[in-house]
């Protein structure tokens, strides 16, 4: 079962933060439409935030490299990134404050890319008020955030194939080769798929069994 | 194939579906039906005495009919495992007055009629789907004229019929007269890039295949004469355009065009009409035998195990991949991962390409023995706790324990949790924080957003799986829509508490929306049907307080539907136009007073 024990009392209570929040340009796919440094500058005037810049590519290495230089000189301990969709780059993120001792979760992703330069890319202006929104409520959310912790759970080290065509195999194969033990189900009586049903084919025009 | 059949690490289980699936990533248990085969499968040594006396004639599945087997066979001669197998549907029963010839003819005693289904249990800790396609059916495109004329095949028949192990030991005959074509003409995208009938997209094989047919017929037939009816001809991949331009050097004929009609002379030709587009002529041909080159569709049970396993598909049907590029063997849903056809069209090479980086990312997930889990899950604050039942009730996962008899507080199985957040929403006394998207983190975002220009905006709310992620495919396919959205994100639909949407009104949004994954597609189960239940309560209130209800939007989006997103965007904005200041004004009131009168009760 769980092993931490967060307190409740304070997760409401005002505290003091120091909040990074990194605009990014990604090459010219958000600052050809967005204005990121205007965002980032009026983040910067935002409740907590100590550090807050445009960044060339938030995910590259010397992007990383500068947001962990400032976590350690300026001792942040939350950050916003504003970037692609969390849904892309969040775990990369994550890793990114771990390795500055940070809790993973006390990071928070603006989505600027996907859902704000992409999709209004005739309509700098409009796009750049509402990634000041997104950072905005990014920022406020990031404040509230509190720590979290993974949990180490046993697994079970074994895989089920379901179905037994060339992919099938190919896995099943690959799985027990390595090590794992597989269960292989197939619904007809034989493996082999529609592949087991050809002769020759291409590109090397050899026989397929 | 054999190398399955003798792993020891591989336990094969044929004639086998996967019927229950729960659990998650780490350790799923799988219940698997597997059906009765009355031979037993390690004793057989496939010495096919009991296919001599077998009374009972079939058309042979695996020759696409060309052939027939008995009652009692073996699917073909490599099929592992090799043991025989009854089709007892088809068989006469074992009674020894009716038949059981077969029974007598097996000196090893491996025929058993008293066999029955059995239902295995597995543990494992990943799951691949590599449940592949199934070929168009090309019946409905009337026009060519399958199964109305004996020489038109698909190709998949074609295939067996220039098989060396097929019915005719690769001897190439018509099926009508059994005499060798002269001439042999092959239709492409048959059920595929069609808007028409079949499928839109293009089943990625099928080129090829025809190309290499071609190929094989040349080597073993010099002089026939082959013609390829095409839209395009795409040998995209290494080596094929040299597989392309040797089928061309043989003399085959490709000719830009799919046929219009086909009719049947009295000699089993077939009279071809085609509009050769490159050249604007109609051409007639007359062709000994005609070959449909079938396009792939998803497979028959791919929905079954789709709603077994909560994952998604995309809209032509194949399972949809957490990421088309960085994620492309993952399913959403963590250890489930993908493997050939059933995730789209492909050849041979792509597909074990696909399932080795399959097997990767499962042993990447598997190796150390142990798997971390998301912290993001509900707690219960006791003290808070009306141990009133709700939240057990909601929770998919039967996650929650609590005594409404005993007035204990519930209680949340972390490890069975997978953090959807219903229970939080549902919760009338706050005594359910969902971890990373409680009320008060949510309802910061909310104020922030409508603090300056509400008016302007489009509140909505979008769950991680599939509405987030429908609107980040509007932007990898830089669909354009209105600029007012600002979407707040949750894990699941369900999450969204009414307090929210409350709070959005008195805040002074004009209009709001929830969006989720399509019922059945639930990430969570079934979470999203409280969503659904939660916004009709809340429309009825609106009616009741004298708010237009159309102001408050639920849509279901999937991660797949950028366009309707967009679509649902440009909506909501047109609906947004239609709600003045005075309108806002009036709504901030009423709420403020309905929540007021609310607290007081």
């Amino acid at each position: 079962m769980k092993t931490t024990i967060i307190e409740h009392t304070d997760k409401n209570e005002a505290r003091s933060v120091r909040i990074g929040v990194y605009v990014c340009h990604c090459g010219l796919n958000i600052s050809q439409t967005v204005d990121c440094e205007k965002v980032a500058h009026i983040a910067s005037g935002l409740d907590g935030v100590v550090v807050s810049k445009g960044i060339g590519y938030a995910c590259s290495e010397p992007g990383q490299h500068e947001i962990r230089n400032d976590i350690e000189e300026n001792m942040l301990d939350r950050i916003v990134i504003a970037s692609c969709s969390p849904r892309l780059h969040e775990p990369t993120f994550r890793q990114l404050m771990l390795s500055s001792g940070l809790n993973p979760y006390l990071l928070e992703i603006a989505n600027l890319r996907e859902q704000c330069s992409w999709v209004h890319m005739k309509e700098p202006e409009a796009a750049t008020a509402k990634a000041v929104d997104l950072v905005k409520m990014s920022v406020s959310r990031v404040r509230r955030l509190f720590p979290l912790y993974e949990e180490t759970l046993p697994l079970t080290q074994k895989s089920l194939v379901i179905g037994g065509g060339v992919a099938g195999i190919q896995t099943a194969l690959d799985l027990a080769d390595s090590g794992f033990d597989v269960v292989l189900v197939e619904k007809k009586p034989s493996i082999g798929g529609t592949m087991a049903q050809l002769d020759k084919t291409f590109p090397t025009m050899d026989c397929s069994i | 194939m054999t190398d399955v059949g003798r792993h020891p690490r591989i336990k094969l289980l044929t004639m086998s579906e996967v019927v229950d699936v729960k659990g998650y990533v780490g350790n799923f248990d799988v219940t698997i039906r597997k059906r009765a085969r009355y031979v037993d499968e390690k004793e057989c040594t496939a010495c096919g005495e009991c296919v001599k006396v077998c009374p009972v004639v079939r058309p042979d599945e695996f020759n696409m009919g060309l052939s027939s087997r008995r009652a009692i066979y073996s699917p073909f001669p490599q099929a592992v495992p090799s043991a025989y197998v009854i089709n007892v549907n088809e068989c006469l029963g074992h009674n020894p007055a009716v038949c059981a010839k077969c029974v007598e003819a097996c000196e090893k005693k491996c025929i058993n009629f008293h066999m029955s289904d059995e239902e295995i249990v597995e543990r494992v800790g990943s799951i691949i789907v590599a449940t592949g396609f199934d070929p168009y059916d090309p019946k409905e495109l009337d026009e060519y004229g399958y199964t109305r004329f004996q020489n038109v095949l698909t190709s998949l028949e074609f295939e067996r019929l220039v098989n060396a192990g097929g019915p005719t030991g690769g001897e190439l005959v018509r099926p009508l007269d059994r005499k060798r074509p002269a001439s042999i003409g092959f239709i492409q995208c048959v059920g595929s890039r069609s808007t028409r009938k079949g499928h839109e997209y293009c089943s990625n094989t099928c080129c090829m295949n025809t190309i290499k047919s071609t190929l094989v017929l040349k080597e073993h037939y010099p002089d026939i004469n082959i013609k390829v009816f095409y839209i395009d001809i795409r040998a995209f991949g290494k080596g094929f355009e040299d597989l392309y331009k040797r089928s061309r050097r043989l003399g085959v004929q490709y000719l830009r065009g799919l046929p219009g009609s086909i009719e049947e002379l009295p000699d089993g030709s077939l009279k071809i009409a085609v509009e050769d587009t490159s050249s604007g002529r109609l051409e007639f041909f007359s062709l000994d035998m005609l070959v449909l080159a079938l396009g792939m569709r998803p497979a028959k049970g791919t929905r079954k195990l789709q709603e077994m396993l909560g994952l998604q598909l995309t809209p032509d049907g194949f399972f949809l991949e957490a990421h088309p590029k960085l994620l492309p063997v993952d399913a959403a849903t963590r250890g489930i991962f993908f493997a050939g056809c059933a995730e789209s069209p492909k050849d041979i090479k792509e597909t074990v390409t696909q399932a080795s980086a399959a097997a990767a990312r499962a042993i990447r997930l598997m190796h150390s023995g142990q798997i971390t889990s998301e912290p993001i899950t509900s707690e219960v604050i006791a003290e808070h706790c009306n141990s009133c039942g709700r939240c057990a009730e909601v929770c998919p996962y039967n996650a929650i324990t609590v005594d409404v008899k005993k007035k204990t507080p519930a209680v949340v199985t972390t490890a069975a949790c997978a953090g959807c957040g219903t229970c939080a929403a549902e919760c009338r006394f706050g005594a359910i924080v969902m971890n990373h998207f409680t009320d008060e983190q949510i309802t910061e975002q909310i104020d922030v957003m409508l603090s300056e220009h509400a008016s302007e905006k489009i509140l909505t709310f979008a769950c991680n799986w599939c509405s987030y992620a429908g609107a980040d495919y509007a932007g990898v396919s830089r669909i354009q829509y209105p600029p007012n959205a600002r979407i707040i994100r949750t894990m699941c639909s369900g999450r969204v508490d009414e307090n929210f949407i409350w709070q959005g009104f008195m805040k002074g949004a004009p209009v709001i929306l929830v969006s989720g994954c399509h019922i059945g597609d639930c990430h969570y189960i079934n979470a999203n049907h409280w969503t659904e239940k939660r916004i009709e309560k809340v429309h009825k209130r609106m009616e009741k307080l004298g708010i237009r209800p159309e102001r408050l939007q639920l849509e279901w989006i999937s991660a797949a539907e950028g366009a309707r997103f967009a679509e649902v965007m440009s909506r909501m904005e047109k609906i947004r136009q239609s709600v003045s200041e005075i309108e806002t004004k009036e709504t901030i009131k009423t709420v403020k007073n309905y929540k007021k009168a609310d607290a007081e009760k």
